[in-house]
């Protein structure tokens, strides 16, 4: 037996997957989800082989979700249209169902998903679509994270400033601090480069919180936030800044 | 700026080869009546490059200020100047030049009369070339500029005929129809019977045109009908109007992205029942339309005039009514306001 969970928001099409699923009898659908929060939930705790996802849903979108599970299991992505979506399955050629889809278009997905033996979808491999998706301008109003057991989702203008910490970003905002498992160069690549500067190679700034800089040591320099926080400027990160500031 | 004819090298070389080609032809004319070969290069250098510097002058003047009536009277004055000028200098100059050769200086004056219409015409074709050239010019921005222009126009009714299809709620709907057909055949054709009087309310619609309130509201309700087959009970709408809104006109179009902002706030963007409510009156000359819809603190943070969908609207609300003051939005308390004023239509001016 194949576990699988169903997520998307609509019943009708959650009822028309599992009128698809009738030829299946080894995949057995677990549980069914209508939003994101729900799914990350229910993901964890199943711990599935299969996930059947539709992008578009309350609260944070299907990639968003995906973010936030560590070890994704196989996911057959569905969508009705989405520019950014399909543009981010082509570029990375990951495989989805686009609605209305036929019993035959339903049947070729789920051949993929048999013959890879239910591969999860590995990190290495949801890494490229996720930072592709990641660039549509709902994603890039928001970074979604989880903190505790809670889903928290942070607005980028929140954002006071990003410290790189191992294999993590720690995001200090508004109303707290959080940690979300990306790269500094994706963070660089996903904020507004006016706003947002990379004044060191461990630390992005929002530029609408220096209140002041001021010299440090010999060749360095740091910015002063209306916090009074203290963030390191290395000679390039100042030249950076002062592209954006335009001085 | 205006460039000149004479900005581009190819015809400033063009220019230059003309005045040397000019010289070459008057010295050789000078010979041929007896003139001394040394005063016959100066006189022929002189007086061609006096005329090349008095066109060049004239050719970058045109440049700068070209009447728009009466162009061609404009040109004959500015021609007979310019060659008066050049015959005055040019005789002068050569005269004083040779003042002890009394039999070119007889040559001179009686030639002169001949050499002012030659210059003449020379000007006159100089002046028409650089009037022809600047015309095309602009004739050349002028379809550029149009061109443009009507590639904006086309992509603008493009997109605008997309968001009016949303293929989102399109595709979405179509889904839904295709999981009813073998469970609850009758409620999918239910749907198909909706969907295709809603497009067909779309395909009908005139962006001039202006519609009654309750044309645009039977407009709205086979929209919602179908979110509600698509969403179950989870959506339910109240639609509250007075008795004179509904034969109120409206512009087509307006309200609609009102609606569809209220659904996705109220409806995709949460998982918790959405009523959506449209309520419509009138108050003397002035129908107020609030849509209220329910919204995720959490996850959506609705600011006033934020969102495409009601920037558009207020877009248009302003080159309709000239007003910024017609739409407005607030949220409070887990709801969001969308208040919509329309003044009344002037039949007077049916192309408002």
């Amino acid at each position: 037996m194949i576990k699988a969970i169903l997520i998307d928001d609509e019943p009708l099409s959650r009822s028309l997957i599992r009128e698809y699923l009738e030829d299946y009898p080894e995949i057995c659908i677990v549980q069914e989800c209508q939003d994101g929060f729900e799914g990350v939930k229910a993901i964890m705790q199943q711990q599935p082989r299969l996930v059947f996802l539709d992008i578009q849903m309350p609260k944070i979108n299907g990639f968003e979700m995906l973010e936030l599970i560590e070890q994704p299991p196989a996911v057959i992505f569905i969508t009705a249209f989405d520019e950014y979506a399909i543009r981010a399955f082509e570029q990375n050629a990951v495989d989805y169902l686009l609605k209305p889809f036929s019993r035959e278009r339903f049947a070729k997905a789920m051949e993929k998903f048999m013959e890879h033996a239910g591969d999860p979808l590995s990190g290495t491999a949801a890494q490229p679509l996720l930072s592709t998706a990641a660039l549509s301008p709902q994603q890039r109003q928001r970074i979604v994270v989880k903190t505790g057991g809670k889903i928290k989702i942070i607005r980028v203008d929140d954002i006071l400033y990003l410290e790189a910490a191992d294999d993590y970003v720690k995001i200090y905002a508004r109303d707290g601090v959080f940690l979300k498992n990306r790269t500094m160069a994706y963070f660089e690549d996903l904020l507004e480069k006016e706003q947002y500067v990379r004044t060191h190679r461990s630390f992005i700034v929002n530029i609408q919180q220096i209140t002041r800089i001021e010299p440090y040591e010999k060749e360095g320099r740091l910015a002063v936030l209306k916090t009074g926080t203290k963030i390191p400027v290395s000679k390039s990160g100042y030249a950076r800044l002062r592209e954006v500031l335009d001085v | 700026m205006a460039t000149s004819p004479l900005a581009p090298f190819r015809n400033r070389l063009i220019f230059a080869a003309c005045w040397l080609l000019w010289i070459a032809v008057q010295y050789k004319s000078l010979l041929e009546f007896q003139i001394d070969p040394a005063i016959a290069l100066t006189d022929a250098s002189l007086s061609n490059t006096l005329l090349a510097v008095m066109l060049a002058l004239m050719i970058y003047i045109l440049g700068l200020y070209r009447p728009q009536k009466r162009k061609y009277l404009f040109l004959l004055v500015w021609c007979l100047a310019l060659s008066g000028l050049w015959a005055v200098m040019t005789r002068i100059s050569l005269a004083g030049l040779f003042a002890h050769h009394p039999d070119y200086l007889l040559f001179l004056r009686k030639s002169m009369p001949l050499r002012f219409d030659i210059t003449l015409l020379v000007t006159g074709c100089a002046a028409i070339t650089s009037m022809l050239w600047h015309s095309q010019e602009e004739q050349k921005q002028q379809e550029s500029r149009k061109r443009h222009a009507e590639k904006m126009a086309r992509d603008a009714e493009l997109y605008k005929l997309r968001q009016q299809l949303q293929p989102h709620f399109l595709f979405n709907s179509l889904n839904s129809i295709s999981a009813l057909t073998v469970s609850q055949p009758e409620q999918a054709r239910k749907m198909i019977q909706r969907l295709s009087d809603f497009l067909r309310g779309v395909l009908k619609k005139e962006y001039q045109q202006w519609v009654t309130l309750a044309d645009e509201l039977q407009h709205l309700q086979l929209y919602l009908e179908m979110e509600q087959m698509r969403f179950g009970r989870r959506l339910s709408t109240e639609i509250i109007h007075d008795e004179e809104s509904p034969a109120f006109l409206i512009p087509p179009l307006l309200l609609q992205p009102v609606v569809e902002n209220a659904i996705k706030f109220g409806l995709y963007d949460t998982t918790a029942p959405a009523l959506i409510r449209i309520k419509a009156s009138v108050d003397r000359d002035l129908l107020t339309i609030s849509v209220q819809n329910p919204f995720d603190p959490e996850t959506a943070s609705p600011r006033p005039g934020a969102g495409f969908g009601l920037s558009s609207v207020q877009r248009r609300l302003y080159l309709l009514f000239a007003r910024n003051d017609l739409l407005s939005a607030s949220a409070e308390d887990h709801h969001f306001v969308t208040m919509l004023k329309i003044p009344r239509h002037d039949q007077s001016h049916p192309d408002r």
